[in-house]
């Protein structure tokens, strides 16, 4: 008797010794941060983490109406459409050059996910001090001077907007080889026979067979960097931060959301009222996005992924 | 006939010069994302004068070494502090995550429970919030634990990794039966099983999520910025933004300090690239 109902007993007992300590820490570090955010949003909460001071959807009414809330979406919507398209076009072209490349492969390989080591800080300490230095002595500057033109200031100038050609060439050499990869395990999963076919049914080798073989059998593989890379396109902080902020703080312009959020709950007034409302709507914005590009790849009708 | 053989020697023609310009794309590409790491080599072993040369060297007319030496003796900037707290750091989140990640998902994949797909999708949900939403209520509570500016707040609550937690139990429910029913057979229970016969036969998950897990805790900047406001808790990413952003910059200590914060993974990166590549198809599929 005591066996059956012991058996079930002691499952429980150890499937909470294993999933326990993680799933309480879980909780614990997202899930409580989560609601006590949600509950801040609606409070005053300058400078404190337990208010009293119910204002409604006051927080929500303020960060709505902040044009610098307003811009950092913006920017976001602009860094998404250059990195996206970027990186999702040099990233499958390298994995198909890199795929069918005999000689060196490794190392070519080895090159371009190398910079996957790297950390966001070091690569904007490069880019702006060096490679993007508005000053005569960087690179880009030095390869203009060979020219005969002017040097100039990358990061300080808005007419045009150069900042973005260093903002997004950083983003996309350091991600590029982490897709590239993706790509490759991609690319090795198609059935070689699908080629064999093609190449029997007097397919073209190059241009035809990437359009209708190689492509839609990448599909699953596209779906999964462009859901990637735009979640990942929201998240940027590090480099924007350290590329364009310095001794006297941010520059106005180029503020994506996280810039925004930090300046606003964690700089001065520590507006975490605010902050948190802005964070809330955020949420709301990502799960939209997501939501949005998963109806748009049709990706509930999908099993492939499984 | 004769045209059929045409049509097939001009295409090999054809696929040899596609050939030879994917060669020469792919090597004038690899040099390009090669000149950061050239730049940074070039302007750590050069002397202030050589980098801000108005003329450009390809090489420094100096190799200076000395710069390393330097670095770790300007008191102004506590950069040996940060690359031991950087070390700490990341071993002490990797070890952590893995293991607690790894417990979990052995006892989602394996251990009949009820509501294990009720707990199971709890966890996954919190994929879905992005860090973007929970950083400042992660801030606000870590601070209402008294845990800024220590180890502590730096590694706890970056140690529950839903991600990992997840490929672990995608890998443990496609790991053979037999050897745990053998296990079973010796009377070995969960616990035993777990660290005796599947911990050692699943190594390749392990070094794969371990190797993700330790880049990203040696490069996290957004979160030890936040935390780790004194400057004895600044990790090397802190102290090289510090470095980065302030008013006066001493650009060959910039780069040097740059080049030794990389070399430790780029040291493990080239060892373990296979592993690292396979944690990366594991993050992007699943």
């Amino acid at each position: 008797m005591t066996g059956a109902a012991g058996t079930v007993r002691r499952r429980t007992v150890w499937f909470w010794v294993f999933v326990g300590p993680f799933a309480l820490g879980l909780a614990l570090f997202t899930y409580v941060p989560l609601l006590w955010s949600l509950a801040l949003s609606f409070f005053d909460a300058r400078n404190t983490v337990t208010p009293t001071d119910f204002v409604g959807l006051d927080n929500y009414v303020h960060v709505l109406g902040d044009d610098a809330f307003t811009d950092s979406l913006w920017t976001f919507l602009v860094f998404t459409a250059f990195i996206v398209p970027a990186t999702y076009v040099l990233s499958l072209a390298l994995a198909l050059m890199v795929n069918r490349v005999r000689w060196a492969r490794a190392f070519f390989r080895s090159v371009f996910f190398l910079p996957v080591a790297c950390s966001y800080v070091v690569a904007a300490l490069i880019w702006k001090m060096s490679l993007f230095n508005g000053v005569r002595f960087g690179l880009a500057n030095t390869v203009l001077g060979w020219f005969g033109a002017d040097p100039v200031a990358w990061l300080s100038t808005t007419d045009p907007p150069w900042y973005w050609l260093v903002i997004v060439t950083l983003r996309l050499w350091l991600q590029a080889g982490f897709y590239m990869i993706l790509f490759l395990a991609g690319l090795q999963r198609i059935d070689p026979v699908l080629y064999e076919a093609a190449a029997v049914d007097g397919a073209r080798p190059g241009r035809q067979v990437l359009r209708h073989i190689t492509l839609p059998q990448l599909r699953a593989t596209s779906v999964a960097v462009v859901l990637l890379l735009v979640v990942n396109a929201f998240q940027a902080f590090d480099e924007f931060y350290n590329l364009l902020s310095d001794a006297r703080g941010y520059p106005p312009y180029a503020r994506p959301p996280l810039v925004y959020l930090y300046y606003t709950a964690l700089g001065q007034g520590q507006n975490l009222g605010v902050g948190s409302a802005g964070a809330v709507v955020l949420a709301l914005v990502v799960a939209v996005v997501t939501v949005g590009q998963a109806r748009w790849f049709r990706l509930g009708a999908k099993e492939a992924r499984a | 006939m004769r045209a059929g053989e045409r049509a097939t020697s001009a295409d090999d023609t054809l696929v040899r010069a596609g050939r030879a310009l994917r060669l020469v794309l792919l090597t004038a590409l690899a040099l390009l994302f090669l000149v950061p790491f050239y730049l940074l080599v070039r302007n750590g072993l050069a002397s202030e004068q050589d980098i801000t040369s108005p003329e450009w060297t390809f090489l420094p007319t100096e190799v200076r070494w000395s710069n390393v030496a330097e670095l770790f003796r300007d008191g102004s900037v506590p950069f040996a502090r940060s690359l031991l707290n950087s070390a700490l750091i990341a071993v002490a989140t990797t070890l952590g995550t893995v293991l607690l990640a790894s417990l979990a998902g052995y006892g989602l994949a394996r251990i009949p429970y009820r509501h294990a797909d009720k707990v199971f999708h709890g966890v996954l949900g919190t994929l879905m919030v992005p860090a973007a939403v929970t950083f400042v209520p992660s801030f606000v509570l870590v601070s209402s634990l008294g845990w800024i500016s220590t180890l502590r707040g730096l590694v706890v609550p970056t140690l529950f990794s839903a991600f990992a937690c997840f490929v672990f139990r995608q890998y443990f429910l496609g790991f053979p039966r037999e050897l745990e029913d053998a296990a079973a057979v010796d009377g070995l229970g969960y616990w035993r099983t777990y660290w005796l016969v599947v911990v050692p036969n699943a190594r390749p998950v392990f070094a794969a999520v371990g190797a993700i897990v330790l880049i990203g805790a040696w490069n996290s900047f957004l979160w030890p910025l936040v935390i780790g406001q004194d400057r004895s808790a600044w990790t090397v990413q802190v102290a090289l933004s510090s470095f980065t952003t302030s008013q006066v910059v001493r650009l060959h200590e910039l780069f040097v300090a740059a080049a030794v914060s990389i070399l430790p993974l780029l040291v493990l990166f080239l060892g373990f690239q296979r592993w690292i590549a396979a944690g990366v198809e594991r993050s992007g599929i699943d």
